[in-house]
C-alpha cells in the first residue's frame, strides 16, 4: 500500500486573534516573532488517516509532500515522527506565490515522480486560504477518482470504502483505487509523536526537489500563472458595544438579562 | 478568444423545491449581469429541473437549461462536474455562480480546473469593476481572522462559490419573459468511478438552525453534555434552536449537524445566545451576521464578548436556569 499525504506548513491557527497581525502595504500576514508554523490541522488529520490505514493493514509506506520554504522541513519531520516513512520537500524560487492551481500542478507533477501510489490524501482545506481547492484539482490533473471530506476510510481489497461529511449526514462511497480523498475534522484527534518517532525523524534525510527535478511549466506556475489577485487584506471590524449585565445578586443579573433579551423584542 | 459574456447560475433542489441559495444566486446574478446589460443563465440539474423553470424567470433568469438526463436525478461529483463543465464551455459565461454548499464545494474546483478558470470558494461579496471587465470577490480567509479581496482575470472565466444568506433575491417580477432550454446530454455511468452505496440522513433535532430565529448555543465551557440540557430548556421557551461550536462536537457531546462555526453551519438569526464560548475565530465567522448577540461566559475577557450587544459574566451553571425561570415569567 502506497499512500502519499501532501501537508502544508501553515501559521498556527489556534493563534489568539490579538497576535494576528496584517501588513496592510503588503497584503501579507505578519507571523510573530518565535511561533513556528504547523502542519495545517486537516493535514495532520490526513496523516493520522494515512496512519491509521497502515496500522489496520499491517502494511504500507507513507510518503509526506510539501510544498514550502523554511518551515517545510520542520512540518515533514514531525509527520515523520509521527510515524510517516518518507518526505520529500518541494522548493523553488519559480514555485513561489503560486495559486491554488499552480500549487495542484506542482504536486501533481511530484506525485507522477514519485510514481507508485494507491492513495493520496490532502486535508478538506489549509487553514489560511480556506479555499479547499487543492486535493480536487490535482485530482483532476491527474485523472483520478475523489472523494472529500471524509471521516473515515477503509480498505478493502483493491477498493478503498469512504464515509464522507454531508451538511446533514454522511454518504458512503466505494472506490477503485488510486483514488485522493480529502480528510475532515470528524476523522478525530492527529496523534501526538512520540519520543522515539522525533528522534528517529531527526536523522532522516529529506530530498529536495526543485523545477528541474519536476520539470514544470513555467506558465502554470508560480507568480505569473495566478489567476485571481489579491488586491486587499484586512482584518474585519466586528467589533460590536457590548453592555454588561451586573446586579447585587446573580439571581439579579440573570432577571435584568432576561428583561433586556425581552426588550430587543426579537423574540 | 473567446468573450466570455453573462452569468450562469447553478440552481440547486432542495427537499422538492428550488433551494433559498438558488434564488438568493439569481438575484445576485441579476444584479451584477444588469450593471453590464448582460445576460443571466440558470442551470438545473436532474428531470426534476423541468418543474421549476418557469419559478425562475421571474427571479432574474433569462434562458432556464434544464440537464435531463437519468444519470443526474441525484447528486453525483463526476456527473455534476461534467455537466457544468460542458454548459460552461457551450455558453461561455462570464461568471459561474454555485452555492457554498455541499455541492459547490465539491465540484467547483473540479469544474475551475477543467474550465482553467478562476476560483474564489466561499464568497461573501461578489463586485463588478466595469472598466477592467473583471470581478471582486471578498471572501474570508484564516479561519475567518481576515477577509481577503480578489481581483479575477480579464478573460477568463470566473467559478465562485457564495455563502447562503449572502446574496438577495429578487422579489419575484410577475410576467418577466425567459426561455427555457432542454439540454439532453448524459453520461455513461460507467464513468462515475467513485460509487454511492449508501446516504444516512442525520435525524434534525428541532428547529433547523439555518432557518432558526433564535439559536441558543454552547461551547467548550459546559465541561460536558449535561450542560446541553440547560441550553435545550432555554432555547425550548424561546421557540429557537440549539447550536454549538466545535468543541462539544469534537467531544461527541452533541451531534454534527450541531456545529456552528467555519467547518459547520453558517447561521444568522435575529438573536444569537452564546453559553460558554470563548469566541474562536473559527465560530465567530458562523455567528457573526446575528443581528443581536448575547453571551454568558465566566470570563470577563472572553473573545465572544468583543462581538456581542448584551454580556453577563457568570457560571452559567447558575445564571442559565436563573435567565430561563426569568424569562418563563416574562413571556407568560
Amino acid at each position: 500500500m502506497e499512500i502519499i499525504v501532501c501537508i502544508k506548513p501553515v501559521l498556527d491557527p489556534d493563534l489568539p486573534p490579538a497576535k494576528f497581525m496584517i501588513d496592510t502595504p503588503k497584503n501579507r500576514v505578519v507571523p510573530p516573532a518565535g511561533i513556528p508554523f504547523v502542519i495545517s490541522p486537516y493535514d495532520a488529520l490526513a496523516v493520522e488517516a494515512a496512519l491509521r490505514i497502515k496500522e489496520e493493514k499491517k502494511e504500507g509506506r507513507i510518503t509526506v509532500i510539501t510544498l514550502g520554504d523554511g518551515s517545510a522541513d520542520s512540518i515533514v519531520r514531525k509527520a515523520l515522527a509521527m510515524g510517516a516513512e518518507e518526505g520529500v520537500i518541494i522548493s523553488d524560487p519559480a514555485f513561489e506565490e503560486s495559486d491554488g492551481f499552480g500549487t495542484a500542478q506542482i504536486l501533481a507533477q511530484a506525485i507522477k515522480k514519485i510514481g507508485r501510489y494507491d492513495l493520496i490524501l490532502c486535508g478538506r482545506q489549509a487553514a489560511d486560504w480556506d479555499m479547499g481547492m487543492v486535493g480536487s484539482v490535482i485530482a483532476e490533473y491527474l485523472g483520478i477518482p475523489i472523494v472529500t471530506r471524509a471521516k473515515e476510510i477503509k480498505i478493502l481489497g483493491g477498493k478503498v470504502k469512504v464515509e464522507r461529511v454531508i451538511t446533514n449526514g454522511y454518504e458512503t462511497f466505494e472506490v477503485e483505487l488510486p483514488v485522493l480523498i480529502t480528510v475532515s475534522n470528524e476523522l478525530g484527534q492527529a496523534r501526538i509523536p512520540s519520543g522515539w518517532g522525533i528522534i528517529k525523524a531527526a536523522k532522516k534525510e529529506i530530498p529536495i526537489w526543485s523545477v528541474t527535478h519536476l520539470g514544470s511549466d513555467p506558465l502554470k506556475i508560480g507568480k505569473n500563472a495566478v489567476r485571481n489577485h489579491l488586491l486587499k487584506l484586512f482584518v474585519p471590524a466586528y467589533e460590536r458595544r457590548c453592555d454588561m449585565i451586573t446586579g447585587e445578586t446573580m439571581a439579579e443579573a440573570a432577571s435584568r438579562l432576561a428583561e433586556r433579551i425581552v426588550e430587543t423584542k426579537l423574540i | 478568444m473567446a468573450e466570455y459574456k453573462g452569468i450562469l447560475v447553478i440552481g440547486e433542489l432542495e427537499e422538492g423545491k428550488l433551494a433559498p441559495i438558488a434564488k438568493e444566486l439569481l438575484g445576485g446574478a441579476r444584479r451584477l449581469a444588469d450593471s453590464r446589460g448582460e445576460g443571466v443563465s440558470l442551470l438545473l440539474i436532474g428531470e426534476k429541473g423541468t418543474t421549476f423553470a418557469q419559478e425562475t424567470i421571474p427571479l432574474g433568469a433569462d434562458k432556464v437549461y434544464i440537464a435531463t438526463h437519468p444519470v443526474f436525478s441525484e447528486f453525483h461529483s463526476d456527473s455534476y462536474t461534467f455537466i457544468i463543465s460542458e454548459v460552461c464551455q457551450k455558453i461561455q459565461p462570464a461568471l459561474c455562480l454555485m452555492g457554498q454548499t455541499d455541492l459547490g464545494r465539491d465540484v467547483a474546483p473540479r469544474v475551475a480546473a477543467r474550465l482553467e478558470a478562476g476560483l474564489c470558494m466561499d464568497c461573501l461579496e461578489v463586485k463588478i469593476d466595469l472598466e477592467q471587465r473583471c470581478f471582486f470577490q471578498t471572501r474570508p480567509v484564516y479561519g475567518g481572522k481576515a477577509m481577503a479581496v480578489m481581483a479575477s482575470t480579464p478573460g477568463r472565466v470566473q467559478v465562485n462559490t457564495v455563502r447562503p444568506k449572502s446574496m438577495v433575491p429578487l422579489s419575484p417580477q410577475e410576467g418577466r419573459k425567459g426561455e427555457t432550454i432542454i439540454l439532453h446530454d448524459g453520461l455513461d455511468p460507467s464513468l462515475m468511478k467513485a460509487k454511492i452505496t449508501k446516504r444516512e440522513k442525520l435525524p434534525l433535532e428541532g428547529i433547523k438552525l439555518e432557518e432558526a430565529k433564535v439559536i441558543v448555543a454552547g461551547g467548550g465551557g459546559l465541561g460536558g453534555p449535561e450542560g446541553f440540557e440547560l441550553i435545550k430548556e432555554l432555547a425550548r421557551i424561546l421557540r429557537g434552536a440549539v447550536g454549538a461550536t466545535r468543541v462539544p462536537v469534537d467531544e461527541k457531546w452533541v451531534p454534527l449537524s450541531m456545529e456552528i462555526g467555519q467547518t459547520g453551519k453558517i447561521v444568522s438569526p435575529d438573536l444569537y445566545i452564546a453559553i460558554g464560548i470563548s469566541g474562536a475565530a473559527q465560530h465567530i465567522t458562523g455567528c457573526l451576521s446575528s443581528k443581536y448577540i448575547v453571551a454568558i461566559n465566566k470570563d470577563p475577557d472572553a473573545n465572544i464578548f468583543k462581538i456581542s450587544n448584551l454580556g453577563l459574566v457568570a457560571d452559567y451553571r447558575v445564571a442559565v436556569p436563573l435567565v430561563t425561570e426569568k424569562l418563563k415569567t416574562l413571556l407568560r
